[in-house]
């Protein structure tokens, strides 16, 4: 029984170590994006945004000051504005006994609002928005009339067809960039939203999801149909689909999050701001302002945020799509 | 069956098949080609047939980098396959709590890598991270996590006070084998690229441990059941009944990991440097390479394609053999 006990309080010791692993560089992100640049400077590495400034006391107020110099008998101090930001006066000599310390915990919430505005991170994510969007529905589309010819029909040529798709689709990415972006600029695609969407809007996996969702369909349910004077597609758009809704949510999130999360690609055949996507975007914001911390965690958290929302909110159909397609597949 | 009916299927899979052709069978011929000619963004110049298979030969930058992957991949794939089957395992026997215990397995699966490499840089940082904070408590102190280029195995050796370098002196005079060769292979993967490491798996592991988890909880009680029956251990029943039913699982987690982690770039690329890479070129991993040659300055986009193709078989090869292995361990 006490064996029983202790193999329990192990098992959910790892469990929970694992879990913190998993989520500390998140609330770590988050934590950050909360704390004042001058906190961090000082090396603020714990969770809390705590903030620990001096202050002396001015007229019966409290006047945040930056020690420059502290002696004996003298010390040299330059005094913060309201917000503690920029100094309103400097280089004023107070009496070192008169400078106190404060410890507080502040969370500065306007390092959100300055990120979002310090770079064009609205376009960005509008960009980012339209794009996925786009190779959602397009990856939709051709993956439904695909699938349904290869579950469904007959033709010469069928399983080779099959396997030339899925041989293409298994080679990575890395290995076809260079020619590709070869062949995007002979046809002037590059900088273009047709780069960022057209290559993307055929996925295997998503074929081959339908495909297995389509063949579990009863056949009478086609012969039916086609007695009842329905055309092909008209199965397809009527019956078809409409029963397929569950599987045709998977591939949508799928080509979601593939797209979202896409950065090399766009990274390569995009420079201009105009079409920029938020992770490269972001990327470039983590090359620009390596000075200010806070601001580039702001911009980190709400770049995941978006996903993160929707997988907690979906997420059993999430995983549990991951895990069947990576069976299957 | 009329005329009609014979041509539509293909109407359907046109568009697909546009797509695959334009954007996959075209670029990946056109690397074969590029490969074989002095080729640049204005178009082909020269047919040079072999060339660049023969630079590539002789260029350290490419030996180098396919050793940083090698590196990569070695450390990577076994640390994911053991976490996430043994996180696996104690989460297919809990109740409480196993959904909270999935989704937060899940969360860095669905996070993109950009923001999770910038989040990790810092938590790297030498001075101001997490990393080294949560190490002080443990006397450990400053480690320069993305700056240290000695290899790990070097600095273990350093830190209990063994010299690591008199040996491999010795070695060297013993084997003639060159002293750096030998340094650079058994000082393991820098410090560097060790961080590099960490946060592959930490990307990895949550996928797995549930592809795992659905894994075990496909196989039937009753063996267990029986096993216990028999006065099998735990352990044993660990080995002799989920390792051998499993096998198909970790050959998919297996394939999978071995190439996500030959894919690798946007924690290099976001982690590391400046210049990318860093430091003395001990992160850059063969895709970055790929990547600077012919798209940085020198935009030599056959020589990069070369690279690239090399990569392609240097997977495929290890693909094939994964799959052998398989073939003789699967049950």
């Amino acid at each position: 029984m006490f064996k029983q006990h202790l193999d329990k309080l192990t098992r959910y010791f790892f469990l929970i170590l694992c879990a913190a692993i998993m989520v500390i560089p998140f609330i770590w992100m988050v934590s950050t994006s909360l704390k004042s640049q001058s906190a961090i400077n000082k090396g603020s590495a714990g969770f809390l945004p705590i903030e620990i400034v001096n202050y002396i006391e001015k007229d019966g107020e409290k006047e945040y000051v930056e020690i420059i110099e502290k002696k004996e008998n003298k010390a040299v101090v330059n005094i913060y504005d309201e917000e503690r930001k920029h100094f309103k006066e400097s280089f004023v000599e107070v009496s070192p006994q008169s400078i106190k310390r404060d410890t507080f915990i502040k969370f500065h919430f306007n390092n959100f609002v300055e990120a979002f505005n310090k770079v064009p991170f609205g376009r960005y994510f509008l960009n980012t928005i339209f794009v996925s969007f786009c190779v959602v529905i397009g990856v939709l589309l051709t993956s439904s009339l695909a699938a349904y010819a290869f579950a469904r029909m007959k033709f010469v040529g069928k399983d080779a067809i099959f396997y030339l798709f899925i041989s293409m689709m298994m080679v990575p990415q890395p290995i076809y960039l260079i020619p590709s972006y070869y062949l995007l600029t002979k046809i002037h695609w590059v900088n273009t939203f047709w780069a960022l969407i057209v290559p993307w809007i055929a996925n295997i996996f998503s074929i081959f999801l339908l495909r297995q969702q389509f063949k579990t369909i009863p056949q009478d349910l086609f012969d039916a149909a086609t007695i009842d004077g329905c055309t092909r597609f008209e199965i397809l758009w009527r019956i078809v689909l409409p029963i397929s809704k569950p599987v045709l949510a998977t591939t949508a999130i799928f080509a979601l999050i593939g797209s979202w999360n896409s950065f090399m690609w766009p990274l390569v055949m995009t420079n201009s701001d105009k079409i920029r996507v938020l992770q490269v975007g972001l990327s470039y914001f983590a090359q620009e302002s390596s000075s200010s911390t806070a601001l580039l965690m702001a911009a980190s958290t709400f770049t995941v945020a978006p996903l993160i929302i929707l997988f907690l909110f979906a997420q059993k159909q999430i995983i549990s799509s991951f895990v069947s397609s990576g069976l299957k597949g | 069956m009329n005329e009609k009916s014979k041509f539509t299927p293909f109407l359907y899979i046109l568009p697909a098949a546009l797509i695959v052709i334009i954007f996959r069978l075209v670029p990946i011929t056109l690397s074969f080609l590029l490969s074989f000619f002095k080729w640049t963004i204005r178009g082909p110049e020269k047919f040079i047939a072999f060339q660049n298979y023969v630079k590539l030969f002789n260029d350290p930058q490419f030996w180098q980098s396919l050793l940083n992957t090698v590196f990569l991949v070695i450390f990577v794939v076994p640390s994911t396959l053991i976490f996430s089957l043994f996180f696996a395992n104690l989460l297919n026997k809990t109740k409480a709590l196993s959904g909270f215990f999935r989704t937060t397995f899940f969360v860095p699966t669905v996070t993109s890598l950009v923001a999770i490499s910038i989040v990790w840089k810092l938590i790297f940082a030498q001075k101001s991270g997490l990393m080294n904070h949560f190490l002080s408590l443990f006397g450990i102190n400053g480690l320069g996590w993305l700056s240290e280029s000695r290899g790990i195995f070097d600095l273990l050796f350093g830190a209990v006070g063994i010299n690591f370098k008199e040996w491999l002196h010795v070695l060297a005079g013993g084997t003639g084998i060159p002293f750096n060769t030998l340094y650079i292979i058994l000082g393991g993967p820098s410090l560097a690229l060790f961080a590099i490491i960490i946060v592959t798996v930490w990307r990895s592991l949550g996928y797995n441990t549930i592809v795992y988890l659905a894994g075990l909880q496909s196989i039937p009680d009753i063996y267990y059941e029986a096993a216990e029956i028999d006065g099998a251990s735990k352990f044993k029943q660990f080995f002799k009944i989920t390792v051998p039913l499993i096998s198909p699982t970790t050959y998919y987690v297996l394939l999978m990991t071995t190439i996500v982690t030959f894919r690798v770039f946007s924690q290099v690329y976001l982690m590391t440097g400046p210049p990318v890479g860093g430091p003395l070129g001990t992160t850059k991993v063969i895709v970055y390479y790929i990547f600077e040659t012919g798209l940085g300055e020198a935009m030599d986009l056959s020589y990069a394609s070369t690279i690239a193709l090399v990569l392609f078989f240097i997977i495929l090869s290890v693909t094939l053999l994964q799959r052998k292995l398989e073939k003789k361990v699967h049950y």
